[in-house]
């Protein structure tokens, strides 16, 4: 219980902190940011926006990784959980696009401009999407779960193919692809003591957000299971 | 085991040759994707890129409309159960994978036909690259429609479920294929495009890899 | 005398979350005719599916032994025939054409002479270049069964090999059993006492519900 406090103190501080405090050109009192060129005022919504895109990778992979546990044991427990991660994956894939997409309106001036790395969230929404697609479709509770597991390994296996080289061969407006000779703010270090802290303080509180609700998610439907075979049952 | 894929293929072929259910609807497909976007275009240009994104437009959907047929055909007759007790996994997808690549061979070069007849801007300076890219293109293409139309056969609601499915694991691949396609117009060298074309054979390697450990789980069940 | 054995250990069934069988347990290792019996939706036929390899089992394995050694999973399907009212064979094609093209695929020689003694012991010699669409019901349950025997399988498995089928029909089923059987092992997947008064041996599935 205590630990759910901490966390809505976390995540509240890090909001807060993120949107309210100043960007000024030379810091220097603690709650000031620096001036980062090229992102100016937008830079605050790295604190949102790639915890979010960060969150939905680590979804896909843990459902990814249920699924094939699933299809080595067979267990639909593993399956369970693997929804449950998708679900919340799928939520913080669209929160990332649309964060992206508001970033991009200011950074570049449209929302949306097919830059590799917009084109693989995009392409990761699509997956999910076609993930619940196809498990909305199948009647038979084995049948769903290995199909579906199956596409989840087909789908992780092109995933490199979007991270890795896409990036490289396409020319991108994102920081940090190939023709950006800014690496990025977050490799760069262009960002001060106090902002780095507000950042990681999202990325953790965020993480530590998902766990538990990926946690509540899959135990909760498998008590709705038992529920549901107890009633069957008499 | 490459001999009995082969019969398996054969079997599909003859049959398709008897009632020829796919040759005839791909066919008009294709005669209708090029016409809608003869019709769509009316007397406008289009440029050259344009015409190398709209070719693999028209060889998405003509792929949508017939590679499933080799996994559903044989799930709506009931004769799934037949080639089960015939037919490891590994025949079976490889005469499936066969009879996909032949059929995608045979479709994308009558569309290249087309194509090149009916948009004048859709001119190939390098064609060695064309073919190169057109090749690799063409069985990537094949190894994932084979392995998605496998998954859907087994689910509900399998004609729109197909294109859903199949278009998020074809993407790399569509994309990459669409810049060497632009390449081949604007003649750049093979040299330059060598990077474009490792990554449409290592797509071909990595799904045809994936394809063949996955089958088993979707085949037996 | 053939020596093939059949042996189920451990033998555990669940779809989803629904148990069908539990610990199954047989050993078939002489040649004969054997019977699994239980009401409708007891599981006969995803036994006998297990056993042709057709479904996974959840837990436990099946043991398929020629001359005590055992045979690899990607092999059985050439030492099994199986006839089912839900099985289906090409309809475009003839019944030449289909037995054909199932022993190409089966990758085994394709024996004229045994085909040519099951389709005139089947009645079926002088519409053999017939397209099998033609067939009625009764004539393609016996096509099955050359489709089933073709190949001189040391285990044939029939499931409710006599539904659908006039007395005349069964009796010609009880005569192929009965010779199968002698050198051989049948496995008949049925509720009808006719059937199962074969068998010398039978597997009762409500004994593995737990």
């Amino acid at each position: 219980m205590i630990w759910k406090i901490f966390l809505f103190l976390l995540l509240a501080f890090v909001s807060v902190a993120g949107i309210s405090f100043p960007i000024v050109e030379n810091p220097t009192r603690w709650y000031e940011f620096p001036l980062i060129p090229g992102l100016e005022e937008n830079a605050k919504i790295i604190f949102f926006h790639v915890p979010t895109a960060w969150l939905t990778v680590i979804a896909f992979l843990m459902s990814t990784i249920y699924s094939f546990k699933y299809l080595r044991k067979k267990n639909l427990d593993d399956d369970v959980k693997s929804y449950a991660a998708a679900q919340l994956g799928m939520i913080f894939c669209i929160l990332a696009t649309v964060t992206g997409a508001v970033w991009a309106k200011f950074a570049w001036g449209s929302y949306w401009s097919w830059d590799p790395r917009q084109t693989s969230i995009f392409a990761l929404l699509l997956i999910y999407g076609a993930w619940f697609a196809l498990r909305s479709s199948i009647e038979s509770e084995e049948k769903r779960a290995t199909l579906s597991s199956v596409y989840s390994m087909i789908a992780f296996v092109t995933v490199p193919f979007f991270i890795f080289i896409m990036p490289r061969i396409m020319s991108g407006l994102h920081p940090g692809s190939a023709d950006d000779s800014n690496a990025g703010p977050v490799v760069n270090f262009k960002m001060n003591g106090n902002m780095q802290l507000i950042f990681f303080l999202s990325m953790i509180g965020f993480t530590v957000l998902y766990f538990w609700m990926w946690n509540v998610g899959y135990r909760s439907m498998l008590l709705k299971e038992k529920l549901d075979k107890k009633l069957i049952r008499g | 085991m490459n001999k009995k894929a082969y019969s398996l293929f054969l079997k599909d072929f003859k049959s398709e040759l008897r009632t020829r259910y796919a040759i005839n609807a791909l066919a008009m497909f294709i005669i209708v994707a090029i016409s809608v976007i003869l019709f769509s275009v009316g007397n406008e240009k289009i440029s050259a890129s344009l015409t190398g994104g709209l070719f693999w437009v028209v060889i998405f959907f003509t792929a949508m409309s017939g590679l499933s047929r080799a996994f559903v055909s044989e799930e709506e007759r009931g004769t799934t159960l037949a080639l089960q007790l015939v037919a490891a996994p590994t025949t079976v997808f490889s005469g499936k994978l066969i009879f996909n690549i032949i059929l995608v061979f045979a479709m994308n070069t009558v569309i290249a036909i087309l194509y090149s007849a009916m948009f004048e801007a859709f001119v190939i300076q390098n064609f060695l690259l064309f073919l190169t890219s057109f090749v690799f293109g063409n069985i990537g293409l094949a190894v994932s429609s084979t392995i998605i139309a496998a998954i859907i056969a087994k689910a509900g609601a399998k004609g729109t479920l197909y294109p859903v499915l199949a278009f998020p694991i074809l993407l790399p691949l569509i994309l990459t294929s669409v810049q060497l396609t632009l390449f081949a117009i604007d003649g750049i060298s093979f040299e330059r495009a060598k990077f474009e074309l490792a990554i449409v054979v290592s797509y071909d390697v990595i799904m045809l890899t994936a394809s063949y450990m996955l089958f088993d789980f979707i085949w037996k069940e | 005398m053939i020596n093939y054995s059949l042996e189920a250990s451990g033998l555990n069934k669940s779809f989803g979350r629904r148990l069908i069988f539990n610990d199954l347990q047989f050993k078939f290792d002489k040649s004969g005719v054997y019977g699994i019996s239980g009401p409708n939706g007891s599981g006969k036929s995803t036994l006998v599916k297990i056993i042709a390899g057709i479904i996974g089992a959840s837990q436990g394995k099946i043991f398929h032994k020629l001359d005590e050694k055992e045979i690899a999973e990607e092999h059985i399907h050439n030492h099994i025939g199986f006839v089912s009212p839900y099985l289906v064979l090409y309809e475009e094609f003839t019944t030449y054409e289909n037995l054909k093209l199932f022993a190409d695929i089966r990758g085994v020689k394709f024996n004229q002479e045994r085909v040519d003694y099951l389709l005139n012991k089947f009645l079926i010699f002088k519409r053999k270049d017939d397209l099998l669409k033609t067939y009625s019901s009764g004539m393609k349950q016996r096509v099955k069964f050359i489709f089933a025997l073709m190949h001189s399988p040391q285990l044939l498995i029939l499931d409710e090999p006599t539904s659908n089928l006039d007395d005349e029909g069964k009796k010609s089923v009880y005569e192929i059993v009965k010779e199968e059987g002698q050198k051989n092992i049948v496995l008949i997947a049925s509720n009808e006492k006719n059937d199962l008064e074969l068998c010398s041996e039978i597997v009762l599935l409500e004994k593995f519900k737990n």
